[in-house]
């Protein structure tokens, strides 16, 4: 089955794993900026970034017929560093009409603290200010169900913020009512220990349903697994949903999203 | 949306559960084991954790979403007025 990953970090990937990625199903990838693992010392770092996920990575996906997307901003654990968050977000204009840049992306919350509050409250102004589409990183583990909650209430109280134009991702058991209750889009992160496991994942898709929401790899530089989409694939399959309810999820909801921004430049395959 | 019969969910998860419980017995051994058990004891975690397995026992659907709760900071209304 043809499927999109609508989160996965491949700067951070072998080219291997585009192979793996195509020969498994993947057709194209949404790539947000995110943590490096370390921080880095300038905004200059983060020019080189930005061209990084736009030009290198769109041409390296395309050798294995991957069609790369990718979001725009400074990530929720660099915006403790205020200063250099505004500097990063000076720089996003001169990028944000190039091919294949879906909107601002993965902002959020990491710890939850007023420094990141404020840089996530600015990227959120500054998107809504352009029309962007936004992509929303929820923090981990404990500190997951309060950030989340503090970041719809941010959302919430900008009138110009439209809830079918944001995606909030890594929803877990705990979250994912309240959000798609408010009219976003949400995103399960496959992940081996820390997020959802595949079956937990198919458990949430019965208990929603398949109306915005979608599931992601969020492959990266730590413990994580770049193809997870074609094992919740499977554990759909193995329950009996239907190929229709199971492309709806990982082709159909990601292409609905996306197409709202005038960069997604996607093409079926034949 | 889940239409399988239980009796057929129980046969392909029940090794899945009793490979997770088994996990968790050998963790809290391990953590009794240890030679300095009593500083654990007073980690919050330990309570989380004993919180996460009285939940498990209760019968009422959504036992994950509460499990994810009793693993969380609490929301505080009004956090953004201050």
């Amino acid at each position: 089955m043809d499927y999109i990953d609508p989160h996965i970090h491949m700067v951070s990937r072998i080219t291997d794993d585009y192979e793996r990625l195509a020969r498994s199903g993947c057709v194209a990838i949404s790539e947000p900026a995110f943590w490096a693992g370390f921080d880095r010392g300038s905004a200059e770092a983060f020019r080189d970034y930005f061209s990084q996920l736009i030009d290198f990575e769109r041409s390296r996906a395309a050798q294995y017929g991957i069609q790369h997307f990718c979001w725009l901003c400074i990530n929720a654990k660099e915006a403790e560093n205020v200063t250099l968050s505004r500097e990063v977000i000076s720089l996003i204009p001169e990028f944000l009409d190039r091919p294949g840049v879906l909107g601002i992306g993965e902002i959020g919350l990491n710890k939850n603290t007023p420094n990141e509050t404020t840089i996530f409250t600015e990227q959120v102004d500054f998107a809504a200010s352009r029309d962007e589409l936004i992509l929303i990183h929820t923090p981990h583990l404990e500190d997951k169900y309060l950030g989340t909650r503090m970041i719809l209430d941010v959302l919430t109280s900008d009138s110009r913020v439209k809830p079918e134009r944001v995606l909030i991702d890594h929803v877990e058991e705990h979250t994912v009512k309240r959000v798609l209750d408010a009219g976003y889009w949400c995103g399960m992160t496959l992940y081996p220990i820390t997020k959802c496991t595949p079956a937990r994942a198919a458990d949430i898709i019965e208990r929603h349903g398949t109306e915005r929401i979608m599931a992601n790899s969020a492959g990266d530089w730590g413990p994580s697994d770049p193809t997870a989409v074609p094992k919740f694939i499977f554990e759909l399959r193995r329950r009996g949903h239907s190929e229709a309810t199971i492309r709806k999820i990982v082709y159909d909801n990601p292409i609905q999203f996306f197409s709202q921004s005038k960069r997604f430049d996607f093409t079926p395959r034949t | 949306m889940n239409q399988r019969p239980a009796a057929n969910v129980l046969e392909n998860d029940f090794l899945t559960i009793r490979h997770a419980i088994l996990n968790v017995a050998a963790g809290l051994d391990r953590i009794d084991e240890g030679s300095d058990n009593a500083t654990a004891k007073d980690d919050h975690r330990i309570q989380q954790i004993k919180n996460a397995l009285a939940i498990l026992a209760e019968p009422d659907l959504g036992r994950a979403e509460r499990v994810q709760l009793a693993f969380s900071r609490p929301y505080e209304p009004g956090w953004n007025k201050k």
